[in-house]
C-alpha cells in the first residue's frame, strides 16, 4: 500500500509497523517523534501501530535552529 | 545573595539562553555553547533526514544544557500546537518556545495565531515561552493566558539591528510580573547589556554568536554583557543630568575664580551656574 512519509509517497507492505519505518529512516530512536494523520503517536505504541493506505506519517527530529 | 533567574519553576544561574541556528558545524557550536555558560538552548523540530550526522540533542545532553524546543517555521496556531506536542514526545520536555511567524520575508510573529496557540498550549500543560512583537499590550495578554515567559523581539530575527524600541521594552517591564526575555535582533554585546539594563530577565540569541567570525569569543562576550547589564540594572543607574556634577571635592580657590568667570550669556536660556551656590541648578534633568 501507499503512504505519505514526510511529504513523499512511499510504498510499504500492509503489515508495516511504525517502528519499521523509524528503523528505515534513522539509526537512532531517541529525540524523534511521530505524528500519523496529525496526531502524535507515543513511542510506546510504535511497535504495535500499523498503518492504513494513504496515512500521512510525519517523523521529526531535533535539529539546530532558533 | 545569589541572583537566580526563576523560569518555569526552576532557578537558573545563567540568564543567557542560546539558540543553535546558523552554526557552521556542531563542533563550532559546541565551543560556543561552552563559552556562553548557557543552561538552556533552543532547538528546532524538522523532518528526519537520514543523511544528517551528529545529533544536536545528544550534544545538549552531553553539555548538560536543557533543550528548549521551538516551533520555528510554523505559520498557524494548529501547526505550532502539533509541533509542540511532537517536541514534547521527542525530547521529554513540557517547555516550548512558541514561535508563530506571519511570513518568511519579515519572520515577524503573527500576534493573533501566537495568542491563540499560547492559550491552548497552556491548557495542555505546556510551559510556554512566547516569542512576540515588542508590543506591551500583546505581552500583557500573553501573560494573562498563562505564558511562563514573554519573549519580545528587539528587531527582526537575524537582523542584528539591536533593540529598536527600548521604550516599549521598558513599558512591558513596568506592566508585567512574568519573566521577559529579549529574543531576536541582538547584534553585539552592547545590545545584550542594554536588554538587561532595560529590565529584561534574560536574553535569547543565536545568530549574533553562531554567525560571528569567532563564535566562541562572541559567546563569552555575550555572557559578560548579560551579567554586566543585569548588575547595572540591579545597582540602579544614576539619573541623567543636564549639567556636569563634579566628582571631586571643591577647592576653595577654584570657588572664587569660578564665581568671577561664569556669567549669564545674554542670549543663553541656560541658567547661570553659580559656583558660590551650586545648589542653584535645580532645573529638572531632561529626558534623553
Amino acid at each position: 500500500m501507499n503512504i505519505i512519509l514526510n511529504g513523499s509517497n512511499e510504498e510499504v507492505s500492509d503489515d508495516t509497523h511504525l517502528s519499521d519505518i523509524v528503523l528505515k529512516l534513522s539509526n537512532s530512536s531517541t529525540g524523534i517523534a511521530i505524528a500519523v494523520d496529525n496526531e502524535v503517536v507515543p513511542q510506546s505504541l510504535w511497535l504495535s501501530t500499523t498503518l492504513h493506505a494513504g496515512a500521512q506519517v510525519e517523523i521529526l527530529a531535533a535539529v539546530q535552529g532558533g | 545573595m545569589a541572583d537566580h533567574f526563576n523560569l518555569g519553576g526552576q532557578a537558573w544561574n545563567s540568564r543567557l539562553i542560546m539558540g543553535t541556528g546558523g552554526a557552521p558545524s556542531l563542533s563550532i557550536l559546541r565551543e560556543a555553547l561552552i563559552a556562553s555558560e548557557t543552561q538552556i538552548t533552543t532547538i528546532a523540530m524538522r523532518r528526519v533526514n537520514p543523511a544528517t550526522s551528529g545529533s544536536i540533542f545528544d550534544l545538549l545532553k552531553e553539555l548538560k544544557i536543557a533543550p528548549l524546543p521551538n516551533t520555528a517555521g510554523c505559520y498557524t496556531a494548529g501547526d505550532a500546537i502539533l509541533t509542540a506536542q511532537l517536541a514534547r514526545e521527542a525530547l521529554g520536555t513540557d517547555w516550548i518556545k512558541l514561535e508563530v511567524i506571519a511570513d518568511d520575508i519579515t519572520l515577524l510573529p503573527d500576534p493573533i495565531e501566537t495568542l491563540t496557540a499560547a492559550s491552548r498550549l497552556v491548557a495542555q500543560g505546556f510551559v510556554v515561552l512566547a516569542y512576540t512583537n515588542d508590543d506591551p499590550i500583546l505581552a500583557r495578554k500573553l501573560e494573562a493566558v498563562g505564558c511562563a515567559a514573554i519573549m519580545p523581539l528587539g528587531s527582526p530575527i537575524g537582523s542584528g539591528l539591536g533593540i529598536r524600541n527600548p521604550h516599549n521594552i521598558e513599558l512591558m517591564r513596568s506592566q508585567l510580573t512574568s519573566p521577559i526575555i529579549l529574543d531576536a535582533g541582538i547584534g553585539t554585546a552592547s545590545d545584550a547589556a542594554q536588554a538587561m539594563e532595560l529590565g529584561c530577565d534574560g536574553v535569547l540569541l543565536a545568530s549574533a554568536v553562531t554567525r560571528a567570525q569567532k563564535p566562541d569569543l562572541m559567546a563569552a562576550a555575550m555572557k559578560f554583557a548579560v551579567r554586566a547589564g543585569r548588575d547595572a540594572y540591579l545597582a540602579g543607574r544614576i539619573p541623567k543630568r543636564w549639567h556636569a556634577l563634579a566628582s571631586s571635592p571643591e577647592r576653595l580657590t577654584t570657588k572664587v575664580q569660578a564665581s568671577n568667570s561664569v556669567s549669564r550669556s545674554p542670549k543663553s536660556d541656560l541658567p547661570t551656574i553659580s559656583a558660590a551656590n551650586p545648589e542653584e541648578d535645580q532645573r529638572e534633568s531632561p529626558q534623553f
